[in-house]
């Protein structure tokens, strides 16, 4: 096991070093200079040369690419191009809105899911079964800012029952409306992530109900549904941390949009400003930093894995 | 994998033993997921010839109208006709898919069949760097693109194109994994068959079904992708039309004009359940295995 | 007195028969043995004196247990049946065990369920259950996961499991099929010896005549879904009816002559 870990953490640096690698070559060796992509049409020649200094762009290229190494190494992302502001401030500010929102919304779609996809595969046969199922399909098959600009409708202009959208300026400071106004956020995500969940729950439930150990169960007397409970948590664990890890990394980048849908001041709505306002060094470090989250989430699922099944270590 | 629902689309497995087409094109999976696809493609491919309006056409006299005989899904706040913007934007669904599939398919493929075929060194490499581009989701390469780029038709379909890709790197080596430590395959490597000769004369035509399923799968995220990257404004730019930016116009005039948001999410919807049923009853007619597992799970 | 009769049990897939007008019946301390090649319909048979047939087959004729009919009789009287009066033992012991449950618990199980006993009285029957099957060091083994096991210990577990309820009928489906040749002889001999100890009546599934020969007093022949011949194992052996039984009795007996040549002497 030790030296599993070893193996797999020293993985996971040499992965969050090619991330960030990607990232930066992604942003400065294609073709194309940002310095002039940055500035409207018709800048002055210095205005460039500044543009570029700013940037570090006038430098070499490797010389660069090991400033940028060396910087994510000491955790510094760099400064806003037209904030000035550290990166990593700016990125921290946009927490209190983003983790609140990813986190419910994980842990309340797992709550809703789970047992909905059991019921699925158990009654698959069923009416309820199969509208369960179908709900899901469906709730796959829309774009999640599809269902929240539904859900802000219904609920904050047909119903006026909670905000449509926005953050309070004060943050946290103001618990009730802070919450108020995730409400709905996280109702969609949790729609979405929910509808993606039950589909997974199914298919690793109607995989345990097809083993043959199922069906010696039933033949020492067990109903269905006991047999199910008493080889599905511990066959299905495995599967299910797989996609749990799946969930959260997918919890976060589903903020990106959310935050677009109800104008959340989050991490996601920082992100695709920034894009728009093409402010490299934001852009770079937030997605390093997400690219590194569903890393180190990767991590934690194969070792958790590990720890479930014994037969992984066996293997190996 | 650009929204988390992206991810939702499952990844098949491949089948051991491939067979012939059993059951013919009775699956209902099939016949209605074809359906629901080729009235997208109508709609795409009718654009291209007929609209009810023109692209630019506004009538500033109805503007957010309801549906009516004039404008059969309403209007937009530009008096724009909706029902038109809706079939052009089923053609940028449906290019867009189709391209990022393609690119897709293009550099997953043969990275995936060089994992498989080349030696450990060469497949460690190769897996590691799928899942590597797996962790980095096709939305955040998006947006460094977009970055560095602007927005643009290209961009979308490149970042989808990669994205994807390694989805598709990563079965078509588990695929060709498998067939290549089938007995079969050692026979004839023992007689002194050439790798190249081995993949088309076994691999190919062992996976090319898996990867048909794979594809009208990609081709689902990819529509999902397109919308969200215009919904966020930054997929095909304006005044090409895409349903992501419906949407996101819709959205500001919810309000007055709800009827405006229900048509181009449920185009969206119907073209992805249309390639999940596709693909659904494409691995039952293809893969006779499936079937008997799933009769063992009703054991 | 019987315990388990099928009269008339036909099974159809599909409108199509896959089991024709089966009938017999065990006692306590019976052993009979049923032989087919596969596809004879022989575990099919086997899965519907369980009621454990998967879904979409349709079943008639009669399955009396104790003297009531459980064809087609609801789930929750099945289970009253199943691990208490009639068990199996599976081909597969490492498919039929749970991977991830320590074996120990897996026999628990069964005990729990029908005896109301507590865990750890349910374990220490356990313990007593692996000792019984002759495995080694019962009381570390019970904390082992089925892959830690051979498999024949894996056997000798999915054996303690089925007859922990004390049923009064086994039905074993080529329980020694999956298993190397020298396991198989251990395996029939604990069997042997545990119908001695146990009294429980036994119905032996096999292809292999030989095995179900050494093991059974009356043998079922099955062929395309049909019982073609049934009698005590001497009259089968010696005049089979039959031209199937005939087949199988001629085969054996040839393969039989070649494993052991040196001691009959027959080969040159």
């Amino acid at each position: 096991m030790l030296s599993y870990l070893i193996r797999r953490v020293a993985w996971l640096i040499g992965s969050l070093f090619v991330a960030g690698s990607a990232v930066f070559f992604l942003l400065r060796v294609l073709p194309g200079d940002p310095a002039v992509t940055l500035l409207a049409v018709g800048s002055s020649p210095d205005q460039i040369d500044a543009i570029r200094h700013q940037l570090g762009t006038d430098r070499p290229v490797l010389a660069q690419y090991g400033h940028w190494l060396g910087d994510l190494v000491t955790g510094n992302l760099g400064d806003s191009l037209f904030t000035q502001m550290p990166v990593l401030d700016q990125i921290a500010g946009r927490l209190p809105v983003t983790v609140p929102l990813a986190l419910s919304a994980f842990v309340l779609s797992i709550v809703v899911a789970v047992p909905i996809g059991v019921f699925a595969a158990v009654r698959r046969r069923g009416l309820l079964g199969v509208a369960v199922s179908t709900l899901a399909q469906l709730g796959i098959a829309l774009p999640i800012f599809w269902i929240g600009i539904v859900v802000v409708w219904l609920v904050a202009v047909q119903w006026r029952a909670l905000p449509p959208g926005g953050f309070p300026r004060t943050g946290w400071q103001d618990p009730a409306a802070a919450v108020q106004s995730l409400v709905l956020p996280v109702a969609t995500l949790t729609i979405a992530q929910g509808s993606v969940l039950v589909r997974y729950v199914r298919s690793a439930t109607l995989d345990v109900l097809s083993q043959e150990y199922v069906r010696t169960a039933r033949s020492l007397g067990y109903s269905l549904p006991r047999a199910l409970w008493r080889h599905g948590p511990r066959n299905g664990a495995a599967t299910v941390v797989q996609i749990l890890g799946i969930l959260l990394a997918s919890s976060l980048l589903g903020t990106v949009v959310i935050e677009s849908v109800f104008a959340l001041p989050g991490l996601g709505s920082l992100l695709l400003t920034s894009v728009k306002a093409r402010d490299l060094p934001i852009v770079q470090g937030t997605v390093f930093l997400m690219t590194a989250t569903v890393l180190v989430v990767g991590l934690v699922v194969d070792i958790v894995q590990r720890l479930v099944d014994p037969r992984l270590g066996a293997r190996t | 994998m650009s929204t988390p629902l992206v991810e939702a689309v499952e990844t098949i497995e491949a089948p051991d033993i491939p067979d012939r087409p059993r059951r013919g094109w009775r699956s209902p999976s099939f016949v209605v997921g074809a359906a629901l696809l080729l009235a997208i493609l109508a709609l795409a491919l009718v654009s291209l010839v007929w609209s009810p309006y023109g692209l630019d056409h506004t009538d500033p006299t109805a503007r957010l109208a309801g549906p009516s005989g004039q404008h059969w899904a309403g209007t937009d706040r530009l008096g724009r006709d909706q029902f038109t913007q809706l079939m052009l934007g089923a053609r940028t669904a449906v290019w867009i898919g189709l391209a990022s599939v393609a690119v897709a398919f293009a550099i997953g493929v043969p990275l995936g069949l060089l994992a498989a075929a080349a030696g450990r060194f060469v497949e460690n490499a190769v897996v590691g760097v799928i899942d590597i581009v797996i962790a980095f989701p096709t939305l955040l390469l998006a947006m460094l693109l977009v970055t560095v780029y602007g927005a643009s038709t290209g961009v979308a379909i490149s970042a989808i194109g990669i994205g994807v890709s390694a989805e598709v790197a990563r079965l078509t080596r588990i695929s060709a994994s498998r067939v290549f430590t089938e007995d079969y395959v050692l026979a004839a490597r023992t007689c002194g068959t050439g790798p190249l000769m081995i993949l088309a004369r076994h691999v190919l035509p062992n996976i090319w079904h898996t990867l048909l399923v794979q594809a009208t799968l990609a081709f689902g995220i990819a529509v999902i992708a397109e919308a969200s990257l215009s919904y966020l404004g930054l997929g095909t730019p304006p005044p090409a039309p895409s349903w992501g930016r419906m949407l996101q116009e819709a959205q500001s005039t919810v309000s007055v004009a709800p009827w405006n948001v229900l048509l181009p999410g449920l185009a969206v919807a119907v073209t992805v359940v249309g390639v999940n049923l596709l693909g659904d009853g494409l691995r039952e007619i293809l893969d006779p295995q499936l079937r008997q597992q799933r009769q063992a799970a009703d054991r | 007195m019987t315990v388990l009769e099928t009269t008339g049990l036909t099974i159809t897939l599909d409108g199509q028969p896959l089991v024709r007008d089966v009938s017999f019946g065990l006692a306590a301390r019976d052993r009979v043995g049923l032989i087919g090649e596969s596809g004879s319909g022989k575990s099919l048979t086997a899965l519907a004196l369980l009621g454990l047939l998967p879904p979409g087959m349709r079943t008639s004729g009669r399955i009396l247990i104790d003297g009531q009919d459980h064809l087609g009789a609801p789930d929750r009287q099945w289970r009253r049946v199943r691990g208490r009066t009639v068990s199996i033992v599976f081909q597969e012991p490492l498919t039929a065990l749970d991977p991830l449950m320590p074996v120990g618990r897996q026999i628990a199980g069964p005990l729990r369920l029908h005896q109301g006993l507590n865990r750890s009285d349910a374990e220490r029957r356990a313990i007593e259950w692996c000792d019984r099957v002759h495995l080694p060091d019962p009381a570390r083994l019970v904390r082992a996961l089925p892959h830690e096991l051979s498999g024949g210990q894996r056997q000798r577990v999915a054996l303690a499991m089925a007859l922990a309820c004390r049923p009064r009928v086994l039905i074993a489906d080529e329980p020694t099929t999956a298993l190397d040749v020298t396991v198989q002889a251990q395996i029939l001999t604990l069997l042997d010896e545990l119908i001695e100890e146990t009294g429980v009546g036994l119905l032996f599934i096999s292809h292999d005549l030989p095995v179900v020969a050494g093991l059974a007093r009356h043998l079922l022949v099955m062929r395309n879904g049909r019982l073609v011949e049934s009698g005590l194992v001497d009259d089968v052996l010696r005049r089979p009816r039959s031209d199937y039984a005939r087949q199988l009795v001629a085969s054996a007996a040839r393969v039989t002559r070649l494993a052991r040549p040196n001691v009959r002497g027959e080969d040159r």
